[in-house]
């Protein structure tokens, strides 16, 4: 679904990404764990357009989006939650929902999507008119996960959504993302600085260092790989 | 009673007038938190082309009430295409350097845009007629206030009201809003924030054009230097409104206005400009954000 070939990312002259390849399939949950700084972010920010690509190619469902604008890439089903939240801190949560389906101009099925998301997240509906800024981590943490499937994504790319969020929280909001996985057949791309976690929701894994792939694999495989456990797990 | 008065209705003109501009100056700090300098010039170049098309149909013996509706009209178009090109040209470019980078090209750019005119024009002030007629009902009080002048409270709240109907309620405006709140995650929500940008610029730019038109009929003439000295108060109004907030503007201009009117009706002329200025030294030393202004990153 999603293949990234030989990307190369700039932030001016730093080069964040070296030749990173990629491969996604449909219905799967792959994760990208590494240290800090390694380049999981920008990886991301480079497939939504936001920091594009100085070199490489990235395809979804074949057809090229390196280069098109970040709202074309939106539009043709790639939602991404990106770090830090980055809820609206002045719109309500409704509003907030609003705007994930900005590019979207069915009115009553937009109401039915944000229906299932109270559903989903029943504290949302209790605080639909309250800014974004005033709700607590884990709530915006929901409501932004909330707001990338408004977009209604084929492919949803999560940035560490475990960030600053306590134990129990975590799990809820993992448990919501194989949800969805499993219940939407929306395919996940998550980036995880929490590997152990990450590694127990996805089908595969990528480790990343220092801007490079270091080593791919199965989930289950690299939970048992001496290198990663060291590296990554602490144990 | 009646002095009063009329100073209470000019300070409203004013700040009618430096609303009409301060807008521009917040809705553009807003989205891409430059304080676009060249905006005073905006207001300047609807003036000039508001006196061209006057000029034009007059000759040609057209109704003076629809030459002034189309003046204003064309000016603000205009006007809008010249924002629009100078986005793109002086600061897009710039947009991801440091924000003094971008300052500097906007200071440019009113540099440019007043010789410009002068060289295009000329640097004497040129007579500017007034076309909106002295109506019966106004004779009794045309002492204290001109039908210019209603023409402008008017102008001024149509364009409020409908500026604010834009941000609540139009799907452009809710992206403006996103925008100004965070840009890059309006991106990825897929908002085209060039898009927003440039249509900012017009909207501001086709405002301060009408109060381009509006305010030289009212003044009965214009230079190239008048936009200046009106950019300048109407910044003063957005930086004591709080800067980024769109009431915040159009309080800050009546304050601005009315304090003005009184100071000089009660105090002294010679130091208006004085005057305003030290207000602006006033506000940045006790109160930064202004008085609808939030210290941190929220705008429109």
């Amino acid at each position: 679904m999603l293949k990234l070939q030989n990307i190369e990312t700039f932030y001016g002259n730093i080069q964040a990404l070296k030749s990173i390849s990629m491969d996604i399939a449909e219905g799967e949950i792959v994760t990208l764990i590494g240290a800090n700084g390694a380049g999981k972010s920008t990886t991301l920010m480079s497939i939504s357009g936001v920091v594009p690509p100085r070199a490489g190619e990235i395809l979804f469902q074949d057809q090229p989006i390196h280069g098109l604008p970040p709202n074309t890439i939106v539009s043709m089903g790639i939602s991404q939650v990106p770090e830090g939240r980055r809820i609206f801190p002045y719109l309500t949560v409704l509003e907030n929902l609003d705007m994930g389906a900005f590019l979207r101009d069915d009115k009553d099925e937009i109401k039915n999507d944000i229906a299932y998301i109270f559903e989903l997240f029943p504290i949302l509906a209790e605080r639909r008119n309250q800014p974004g800024g005033t709700l607590s981590g884990g709530e915006q943490q929901m409501l932004a996960i909330s707001r990338a499937l408004m977009a209604r994504p084929r492919l949803l790319l999560l940035d560490e959504p475990s960030l600053g969020l306590a134990p129990l929280v975590v799990k809820r909001i993992f448990d919501i993302v194989r949800k969805i996985n499993t219940e939407n057949n929306t395919t996940v791309f998550l980036v995880e600085q929490n590997a152990n976690l990450a590694l127990k929701t996805a089908h595969r894994g990528y480790v990343m260092e220092n801007g490079r792939i270091i080593m791919a694999d199965a989930a289950d495989k690299l939970l048992a790989n001496e290198d990663v456990r060291k590296a990554y797990l602490g144990i | 009673m009646d002095y009063f008065l009329e100073l209470f209705l000019g300070g409203l003109t004013r700040g009618s007038i430096y609303a009409l501009i301060a807008l521009g100056y917040t809705m553009v700090y807003g989205i891409i938190e430059l304080i676009n300098f060249a905006h005073g010039e905006i207001y300047m170049i609807g003036a000039f082309t508001g006196l061209i098309v006057i000029s034009v149909l007059t000759m040609l013996g057209w109704n003076s009430i629809a030459i002034i509706i189309l003046a204003a009209l064309i000016a603000m178009l205009y006007s809008a295409a010249y924002g629009f090109t100078i986005e793109k040209i002086a600061y897009k470019p710039l947009r991801g350097s440091q924000r003094l980078s971008a300052l500097i090209s906007a200071i440019g750019m009113s540099l440019f845009l007043q010789n410009y005119v002068l060289l295009a024009q000329t640097s004497n002030f040129l007579p500017y007629p007034n076309l909106i007629p002295t109506w019966d009902f106004l004779k009794p009080v045309g002492h204290i206030v001109r039908s210019t002048e209603i023409v402008i409270y008017i102008a001024a709240a149509l364009v409020m009201v409908a500026l604010t109907y834009l941000i609540k309620f139009t799907r452009m405006g809710k992206a403006m809003r996103a925008v100004a709140q965070d840009r890059d995650m309006s991106m990825l929500v897929g908002v085209d924030v060039n898009r927003v940008i440039s249509f900012t610029f017009i909207i501001g730019s086709s405002i301060a054009a009408l109060g381009g038109v509006l305010v030289a009929s009212h003044i009965g003439q214009v230079n190239f230097y008048v936009g200046f000295i009106a950019g300048i108060k109407a910044f003063v109004a957005a930086v004591l409104g709080g800067i980024g907030s769109m009431p915040g503007a159009v309080l800050g201009s009546l304050v601005l206005g009315w304090t003005e009117s009184f100071f000089t009706g009660y105090i002294s002329s010679d130091y208006e400009d004085v005057f305003a200025f030290v207000f602006l030294v006033l506000i940045l030393i006790f109160r930064p954000a202004g008085i609808l202004g939030r210290s941190d990153t929220d705008k429109v």
